[in-house]
């Protein structure tokens, strides 16, 4: 077997780097953090063999210290990277959103007046791309639509890569906040390190700043809540507990973000607390709801 | 005090006023010491959960092992306590931390950042015909990652695989979950025990099972 690419160890190579002046170090951070082949062999042997390594013992040691070099390097590199990755993908998801929509309804528009049975918004555009187009006009409409739905699908692979890597970044917020809204609130605030440093009064109307700046010059009443409006606890609490929810919930988003940013693990009495104090704030209605069913069956006998 | 179940390595010490599973090396999360050896406890850890209930893993220590999951290096820690070379995969940079934490100071302990659902990424470091498999990964599929895991496996080598019901889908029944994995994994594999985890894990199936 030869040593292509394709089918070499981390080590291979090695001793030409060394030979170069390069960092060796790093060149092998490098092929443990990127290389790849197909098979596994029998390295150990195959390094002693190379004259990479001395003996197996030998080789091992060096394993070692390569292995946690390159994976300390990595994890650093993407602890870093992850909440401004985070941001991009929230924004082109809705950039997506917004011109996958916009440009649905020119094409739905195009489409009906070719069609008879074009629908509008991403799903007529999807029907319509669907189609075999007959002359060079409609070939352009239906092009047209597939580009939406190319959006569209652009937009569904955002949502889904923002699942995945919101928990990572920021586990206790994205249990919390969902893994959507925690991105958002990261967006907003321009990062986890500064969403963990803003007070929680700060985090309650994020999204809600014209609102803010209308009640700070004097011409609105406060706003209750911001994008954390699209928290269930929130939107299904009772308008007049809706400022009582919103505060409860941001202040433990906060600290959700704070235990992500400085400590990083999962801390479950914050959940727990959060459900206790929602399930206080949401049992008020209840005596209310008890009131007007004896006042319902009051009238009704 | 040896117990002919357990490999060498792993013993029942009294620790902190029990009997409790042990390995010998440096603490990595807090757990109780006694005389060097760290407690190992087998509801924080499924291949602990797996020796405490008595399954024939066939490990014997000292093995070359390929752990899948590690996370944050909590039961790899002590498995290369006991083991010979050892190979942990984890994908979250996170907890990953931690797992280097625990592999600093073990020196046949060897990290790797990296997506155990993606083999080849990791084949040019990881050798070729280890004697176990450990896979504890909490993702859909993952009857399909010991499937193409098996490349690194010896032909006589044991995975040994904890399922979590709830990964694979958190609304169907357990048994109906477990069975599904099983069909799967009959195909790469022969099946040579499962049991379920439930008294240290709840909805964990525990497989042992060898290359077809």
């Amino acid at each position: 077997m030869t040593d292509t690419d394709a089918d070499a160890g981390w080590f291979a190579g090695r001793a030409a780097d060394e030979a170069a002046g390069g960092d060796a170090a790093e060149a092998a951070h490098d092929r443990i953090s990127d290389g790849e082949a197909e098979e596994p062999r029998d390295w150990p042997a195959l390094a002693v063999g190379s004259g990479f390594a001395e003996s197996t013992d030998d080789y091992y040691d060096r394993l070692h210290g390569a292995t946690v070099a390159a994976t300390r390097a990595t994890v650093r590199e993407r602890e870093r990277a992850d909440d401004r990755q985070l941001i991009h993908a929230v924004r082109a998801m809705d950039d997506c959103e917004r011109t996958a929509n916009e440009l649905a309804e020119r094409a739905a528009e195009w489409a009906g007046s070719l069609f008879d049975d074009a629908e509008p918004g991403i799903e007529g555009a999807r029907a319509v791309a669907d189609r075999e187009p007959e002359s060079e006009l409609e070939r352009r409409a239906v092009s047209l639509a597939e580009r939406v739905v190319g959006l569209a699908d652009e937009r569904d692979a955002l949502a889904a890569s923002i699942d995945r890597i919101a928990p990572v970044v920021a586990p206790n917020l994205a249990e919390m906040a969902g893994p959507e809204l925690a991105a958002r609130l990261i967006a907003l605030a321009g990062g986890l390190e500064s969403l963990a440093k803003k007070p929680s009064g700060t985090v309650q109307v994020l999204g809600a700043e014209d609102a803010l700046f209308a009640h700070l010059s004097g011409r609105a009443p406060s706003p209750k809540h911001g994008i954390i409006y699209t928290h269930d606890y929130v939107r299904n609490t009772r308008p007049e507990d809706r400022g009582s929810a919103a505060r409860a919930l941001a202040g433990k988003l906060t600290l959700a973000a704070r235990v992500d940013h400085y400590a990083g693990e999962r801390r479950e009495t914050l959940h727990a607390e959060l459900r206790e104090r929602m399930a206080t704030i949401r049992a008020r209605a209840e005596p209310d709801a008890a009131a007007d069913d004896a006042a319902d069956a009051g009238g009704d006998a | 005090m040896s117990d002919p179940s357990l490999p060498d390595g792993v013993e029942r010490r009294e620790i902190a006023g029990e009997t409790r599973l042990a390995t010998r090396g440096p603490p990595v999360y807090g757990e109780p010491t006694a005389d060097g050896w760290r407690a190992w406890d087998p509801e924080r850890s499924k291949l602990g959960g797996m020796l405490e209930l008595g399954f024939d893993t066939g490990l014997t220590g000292g093995e070359t092992v390929l752990y899948l999951g590690a996370a944050s290096g909590t039961t790899v820690s002590h498995v290369a306590d006991f083991a010979g070379p050892t190979y942990a995969v984890e994908f979250a940079p996170r907890p990953a931390r931690d797992l280097l934490d625990a592999a600093e100071p073990r020196d046949r302990l060897f990290p790797l950042l990296k997506d155990a659902r993606k083999p080849e990424t990791y084949a040019h470091v990881v050798e070729a015909d280890v004697d176990a498999i450990v896979q504890d990964v909490a993702t859909r599929g993952q009857a399909a990652v010991a499937a193409r895991n098996a490349r690194f496996l010896d032909d006589d080598g044991r995975l040994l695989l904890a399922v979590k019901a709830r990964s694979e889908d958190a609304t169907a029944a357990p048994t109906d979950v477990f069975e599904a994995a099983l069909d799967e994994l009959g195909e790469t594999y022969e099946i040579l025990e499962t049991r379920r985890l439930d008294r240290y894990h709840e909805d964990h199936l525990g497989v042992v099972a060898t290359p077809r």
